[in-house]
């Protein structure tokens, strides 16, 4: 061994921190993405091997081109009754979350996330998707809940933590949870929920089962352990479901290359562990749509999970509780490239003869009327400030199934707490 | 009525609810053809095929994450996590996920599943196949945690546990598979074979969650203890001769506070015994809940033996382990005091 005499010339090692390409006050640069014409990737048979496909992780599916004009293997066709109804979930998705921002603005409730250009995301993969598949989301996809008609009233008394609140006000706005509608309770601690959706597909399997899986994670958990432990479990047991990557670019603060997305995609991931990875425009509702239904296809047929990365971009802060001026330039969402979700679908309407302004104002109006009545609705059973869900022995509830004795003394004192300050 | 070691009772309360309820599943690490490392799980899969009995990845996250998945789903998964000592790659899915999921969603979902790991020492198995992280879950709310001392309770309490709506830990003592060890080391290991607590049902019984069980009576001290720490009780209190009376916790969440009072206001002095390490160990728990309860019953302090807040050893495993060699000494004092 050469001690370190004799080897002086080596240059001294030095980490590499990935750094995004603009800070507040540079000019937004997204040039770097590479786009290919929609209609231009090829779609495998379902039952083709994952290492023939794998040119598919790092190009973009795309239906919708720059006329919003449907074209390739890809496209969907979807008749005009579900584009219509597709475009009227990712609308109204955006007025409630609008609504339910000002909510939290006025002191109604205590946080609110909003999804603002990601609607395609969880619309459009909730309409591939069959009523009884089983959705395990991460905490932006309420248009699962919109497109599978969970009621507004309902979302708002979560939201708002208050005597509606089926919750029993346990969660913090947002983290839903609708057994109903194959919505599954939502975590705060990221990526937990993928191995539980694996966990779920392969009971469905075990037992049978026709029904499968999909579970959402964002493109800074697919850091977590438990991605990759879903990845695993996935791979090795085949398990029917549909692993999606919501990559917004952004986790809080901390753009995509810091969960290592620098030299690589996220859809590539899936190569390692023999699994077919699609990285989709995930602002192209169409494209959305078809990559779930191939890969519900093949779940279906017993060949297995699919890793879905779903590009797209978060364009408004993480949380109302963020301010994305403090890092990264603003208007920075106006100018991505793959543009808005509900606009390219409304063009693509309006391009078939299927839809026109007058009938898009129209239905705005109506979504903003059903969203402003649902919110006083929910708004007589209280808010986050004033009425909200109150009884002082639910806090011991469903810790257990039944009340174990040490629950039962201290649900007492709470009581005696509580009427010592009346 | 057959005599069964641990192994074999824990295997029977398999067998019986794989037989009664197709909702069972049981994986984990090596748990599949070969049938488990501790040989708990052997003949499962033959009987009752790949899907209801299989290998899992090594990736302790994994199997709770998907475990607590098929919960939810429907099935009833008992799965083994080889080590206790290997569990830590699944706290967050356990402590944040699976004790939660009934809470958080107003039980709009409850995880039925069983969590089995051989824990303790006395194996000469070094810091990482030696621990007792029982106090780790017993911190949680909303798991049960289960430690039986003996295969009657083995087999009853797994049943119970696979039968709960609740996320239930099984830790088995792996020192006291195959005989009750006592703790006294140096001695020939005595098989379960002749021990009345071996005789095991071959069908369907239960063994309560939550209830302790006095393991022997006596007037002058009591010994609170769980798993191996039962017969070191019971050894040392016969070769000090000190008529203690010795409960078996069985269940440490929820515990049987009844059981403890009655004993402790009987005989006014209480011992706490467990082989985890001492600080912020469920020893201290039992300490507060006996100085609140029975306070003016005690003659003496509480005294607490445990390991010492060390990470378990290997060569110096007899130095770690609270045995006789500091059992003895500690009821002496809780008598003399």
């Amino acid at each position: 061994m050469k001690s370190k005499k004799e080897r002086p010339n080596r240059p001294a090692l030095a980490l590499h921190v990935p750094e995004p390409g603009a800070r507040p006050g540079d000019e937004v640069d997204f040039s770097h993405i590479a786009i290919p014409p929609a209609g231009s990737v090829v779609r495998p048979d379902i039952a083709a091997r994952p290492d023939e496909m794998r040119d598919l992780a790092y190009t973009l599916v795309r239906v919708l081109d720059e006329e919003g004009k449907a074209v390739g293997p890809w496209d969907p066709r979807l008749d005009p009754d579900t584009l219509r109804r597709m475009l009227r979930d990712m609308m109204l998705v955006r007025v409630y979350d609008d609504r339910m921002y000002r909510a939290q603005r006025q002191g109604k409730t205590s946080f609110y996330m909003k999804s603002t250009g990601e609607e395609a995301v969880a619309v459009a993969a909730a309409h591939a998707l069959d009523r009884e598949d089983m959705c395990f989301p991460t905490y932006r996809q309420q248009g699962l809940l919109v497109a599978r008609d969970y009621p507004l009233t309902e979302m708002m008394c979560q939201v708002y933590s208050n005597k509606g609140d089926k919750l029993k006000g346990r969660q913090l706005p947002i983290m839903y949870s609708d057994r109903a509608r194959g919505f599954f309770s939502i975590s705060g601690n990221l990526g937990t929920q993928y191995p539980q959706a694996v966990g779920w597909a392969m009971a469905s399997a075990i037992k049978g089962d026709s029904r499968i899986a999909a579970g959402w994670i964002g493109d800074g958990a697919t850091a977590e352990g438990d991605f990759h432990n879903a990845c695993t479990f996935a791979a090795v047991y085949r398990a029917p479901v549909i692993l999606n990557i919501v990559n917004n670019q952004w986790a809080i603060s901390t753009f995509s290359g810091i969960a290592g997305e620098e030299l690589t995609t996220f859809a590539a991931r899936a190569i390692g562990y023999g699994i077919p990875g699609l990285r989709v425009d995930g602002n192209d509702a169409l494209a959305v749509y078809a990559a779930t239904s191939w890969a519900a296809d093949r779940a279906r047929s017993n060949l297995g999970p699919t890793i879905i990365e779903l590009f797209t971009y978060r364009v408004e802060g993480h949380s109302t509780s963020d301010d994305p001026s403090a890092y990264r330039p603003q208007g920075a969402g106006a100018k991505w490239p793959l543009g808005d979700p509900i606009q390219r679908l409304k063009g693509h309407l309006v391009a078939l003869g299927e839809w026109d302004e007058e009938r898009d104002r129209q239905l705005l109006d109506q979504l903003g009327e059903e969203v402003r009545t649902a919110q006083k609705e929910s708004e007589k059973l209280g808010t986050l400030g004033n009425g909200h869900y109150d009884d002082v022995s639910s806090l011991f509830e469903d810790v257990f199934e039944e009340l174990p004795w040490h629950l039962r003394e201290q649900r007492d004192q709470a009581l005696a707490e509580a009427e010592a300050k009346r | 009525m057959p005599a069964m070691n641990m192994i074999e009772a824990l295997g029977s309360a398999h067998d019986v609810m794989m037989e009664r309820d197709p909702s069972v599943v049981v994986f984990g690490e090596d748990v599949g053809y070969f049938g488990g490392v501790f040989r708990v799980t052997a003949g499962l899969q033959k009987k009752y095929g790949k899907t209801r009995v299989f290998d899992a990845p090594i990736a302790e996250g994994g199997i709770a994450g998907t475990a607590i998945g098929m919960a939810l789903y429907g099935l009833r998964p008992v799965f083994e996590i080889q080590f206790a000592d290997y569990i830590f790659p699944g706290f967050d899915q356990i402590f944040s996920e699976a004790s939660r999921i009934r809470y958080r969603s107003a039980a709009e979902w409850a995880v039925p599943l069983v969590i089995r790991s051989p824990y303790g020492g006395g194996i000469f198995g070094g810091q990482t196949h030696s621990q007792s992280p029982e106090a780790f879950f017993a911190h949680m709310p909303g798991v049960k945690t289960v430690i039986p001392s003996n295969p009657y309770d083995a087999k009853g309490l797994l049943i119970a546990a696979i039968e709960d709506n609740d996320p239930v830990l099984f830790f088995e003592p792996k020192r006291i598979y195959n005989g009750p060890f006592d703790g006294f080391y140096e001695r020939p290991v005595t098989p379960w074979a002749k021990h009345p607590l071996a005789e095991v049902p071959e069908g369907y019984y239960t063994v309560p969650l939550g209830k302790a069980a006095v393991a022997r009576e006596g007037n002058d001290v009591t010994i609170l203890a769980y798993g191996t720490m039962v017969h070191v009780a019971l050894a040392t209190a016969e070769a000090e001769g000190v008529d203690a009376e010795v409960i078996d916790l069985r269940t440490i969440v929820p515990v049987d506070i009844e059981a403890i009072e009655a004993s402790v206001k009987k005989t006014g002095r209480c011992v706490v015994l467990h082989e985890a390490t001492r600080t912020a160990g469920f020893g201290a728990e039992l300490a507060a809940l006996v100085q609140e309860r029975c306070f003016y019953h005690l003659e003496a302090p509480v005294v607490r033996v445990t390991g010492f807040d060390t990470p378990y050893p290997h060569s110096l495993e007899w130095t770690y382990f609270p045995g006789p060699a500091r059992l003895g000494p500690a009821l002496r004092k809780a008598l003399e005091d």
